[in-house]
């Protein structure tokens, strides 16, 4: 018999298999998105810690995507970092903001939590722009980062490097994150979403874990952003409005809300769609966007996940009798 | 009513009621606004017996639960457990006091599976945090051995095997209370609360649930305050009864006393009519 354990073990493998041989069979340009896809699967993990798992709705996770970018970008611009120094760097500096942010919106329920951090994804584009910091962030025109080099002499394109670079750190921080949530601290985080009184009862800290649980979840997020800083190689205001915080919501509904490998498929989605959107009809491509979002949560309503995992119980149901 | 009739009382274990009692109950006053939930209600529960706490509907039966568990604080009045003043504890550490409960409308973790929701409970045994669960040493992994086994035991404790890997949420009534009363074993409390923990039962179902409350004073070592409608049930395995009507206690005692005394047959008869 195949249990859970068994059956997500194998297909994380042969995702993996799948991740090492893409780049040979895919043109640059493809690299490149599946790139970008493999940073945003890790950012909408992130909100998914806070989110789906803890019941904290964010929508200015943007926020925390720019911060952890433009600290990258700062400790290899200005500092001279390497980027194996200066992304756990801005990873931590994340999870410092975000456990700061946490603490007061403990005493947010809901709505006002979600007012909350949308403020932050408004206000923090504008304070990138401030002359003050210009020194810094390098106002509206942003920063420009060296291009990452394969280390140790390895035969690979920039490309290439910065594919398997990002596919190694993706790989590392889901196997942690699926640790986490399937452990002691996991069930305490889950718990405190479906019932807060019943967890505080067993012992759980609420104040802690929700603060601790929003520190992750900008961990993460910040990680992401920081590793979209050496990827692009260069972080402007612009890149990070509101909609960036929006689009990771989407991700996040569309992959599944609570369920880990979904992120991938909400990533694939806000990576693939604007383009199959332009591709339909360059003149509205919003009106297209907007349409296949609505056919989507039509067709899926627990998300993408969700229907693949339903779909393959019904289809190994179907064997079984057969 | 039948609840009054009479029923074989419980006898007191020889030694158990000795010495300081576990929970002791003192002046507790509750107002909520203009309503008084509880007035002045002092009791004690000695350590190892099983005690009843009656009365009829609204009497202030959960809010007295309320009070134990912290959620709400007592307008004057103390409480002590095991000789500690409960009222400067904050909620999250009166489970590793010893203090464990079940809730009237039962309060699960639905989304998690029945075995998850078990291993919550067990959440004060572990120590370990963010990091350690993220990397998983050793002593992370033995730490969850030994509380999956500990809640396996629970789960066939309570008859709850065929249900492990269920979520929570889409379990019928009776079946959610067994988890919740697995889930609040797990926390190896020294005092159960246990409210109306027969409602929603059928009869075979509340037999069944005797026969646990009994075993598990017996095998955890557990004292136990149960609320309770079901007179069949409290009067014949509570070894003493504490009665309330309109927030006043009206009653305490054995079953056989509390049963005799005309107040609580005024509420309860007084509630029928
Ligand atoms: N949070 C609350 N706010 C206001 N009134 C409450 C609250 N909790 C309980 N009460 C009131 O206190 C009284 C006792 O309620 P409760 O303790 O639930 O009774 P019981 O459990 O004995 O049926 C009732 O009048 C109820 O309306
Ligand atoms: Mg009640």
């Amino acid at each position: 018999m195949i249990t859970t354990n068994t059956a997500s073990r194998l297909l994380t493998a042969a995702a993996l298999i799948v991740g090492i041989a893409l780049p040979m069979v895919l043109s640059d340009f493809h690299v490149f998105q599946a790139t970008q896809m493999m940073v945003y699967a890790i950012a909408i993990l992130g909100l998914n810690l806070l989110t789906g798992y803890n019941g904290q709705i964010s929508l200015g996770h943007g926020a925390f995507y720019a911060i952890g970018a433009y600290a990258a970008a700062i400790l290899m611009a200005r500092f001279e970092l390497s980027y194996f120094v200066a992304l756990p760097l801005a990873a931590i500096i994340c999870f410092i903001v975000g456990f700061l942010f946490g603490l007061p919106a403990l005493k947010l329920e809901g709505h006002y939590l979600a007012l909350a951090t949308f403020a932050l994804a408004l206000a923090v584009p504008q304070l990138l722009k401030y002359p003050a910091f210009e020194h810094w962030t390098g106002g509206v025109q942003g920063i420009f980062v060296n291009k990452p080099e394969a280390p140790f002499g390895i035969p690979l394109s920039t490309d290439h490097w910065l594919y398997y670079f990002t596919l190694a750190v993706t790989l590392l921080v889901f196997v942690l994150a699926s640790n986490l949530l399937h452990g002691r601290v996991g069930r305490a985080i889950t718990a405190i979403r479906d019932q807060p009184v019943a967890a505080e009862a067993m012992g759980i800290n609420i104040a802690l874990y929700k603060a601790t649980t929003f520190g992750v979840s900008a961990l993460y997020t910040g990680l992401a952003g920081g590793l979209s800083a050496i990827v692009i190689q260069f972080i402007a205001p612009d890149s990070f409005t509101m909609f960036l915080s929006i689009f990771l919501l989407v991700g996040l509904v569309i992959g599944g809300v609570g369920s880990i490998p979904g992120a991938f498929l909400g990533a694939a989605f806000i990576v693939i769609t604007p383009n199959i959107a332009s591709d339909i009809s360059k003149a509205a491509t919003g009106a297209v966007y907007g349409l296949l979002l609505i056919t989507f949560v039509y067709l899926v309503p627990n998300g993408a996940w969700g229907a693949l995992t339903v779909g393959w119980k019904r289809l190994a149901g179907m064997t079984r009798r057969s | 009513m039948n609840g009054i009739a009479q029923q074989p009382a419980a006898v007191i274990p020889v030694g158990v009621a000795e010495g300081t009692p576990l929970l002791d109950v003192r002046n507790v006053v509750v107002r909520f606004g203009g309503i008084v939930a509880l007035q002045d209600i002092s009791f004690t529960i000695p350590r190892g017996l099983i005690v009843g706490l009656i009365g009829p509907n609204g009497a202030g039966k959960t809010t007295l639960f309320n009070c134990l568990s912290r959620l709400y604080q007592p307008t004057s009045g103390e409480i002590f457990f095991d000789g500690h003043s409960l009222l400067s504890v904050p909620r999250h550490k009166i489970a590793a006091l010893g203090l464990g409960r079940t809730f009237q409308n039962v309060a699960l973790f639905d989304n998690m599976t029945v075995e998850d929701n078990v291993l919550v409970g067990g959440h004060i045994q572990g120590t370990s945090g963010f990091l350690a669960n993220a990397f998983k040493p050793p002593y992370v992994r033995r730490e969850e051995a030994a509380l999956r086994a500990r809640a396996g035991e629970l789960i066939d404790f309570m008859n709850l095997g065929a249900y492990r890997r269920h979520r929570a949420g889409g379990l019928p009534f009776p079946i959610r209370k067994r988890v919740e009363l697995a889930r609040a074993l797990m926390t190896r409390p020294r005092l159960l609360l246990l409210d109306e923990p027969a409602a929603g039962l059928n009869h075979e179902e509340v037999e069944n649930l005797k026969g646990q409350i009994h075993s598990l004073r017996d095998h955890y070592d557990v004292t136990v305050l149960l609320v309770e409608h079901h007179m069949n049930l409290v009067m014949s395995i509570s070894h003493k009864i504490v009665a309330i009507d309109f927030g006043r206690k009206i009653a305490d005692g054995t079953p056989d006393e509390v049963r005799r005394e005309p107040k609580v047959i005024q509420a309860y008869l007084g509630l029928e009519a």
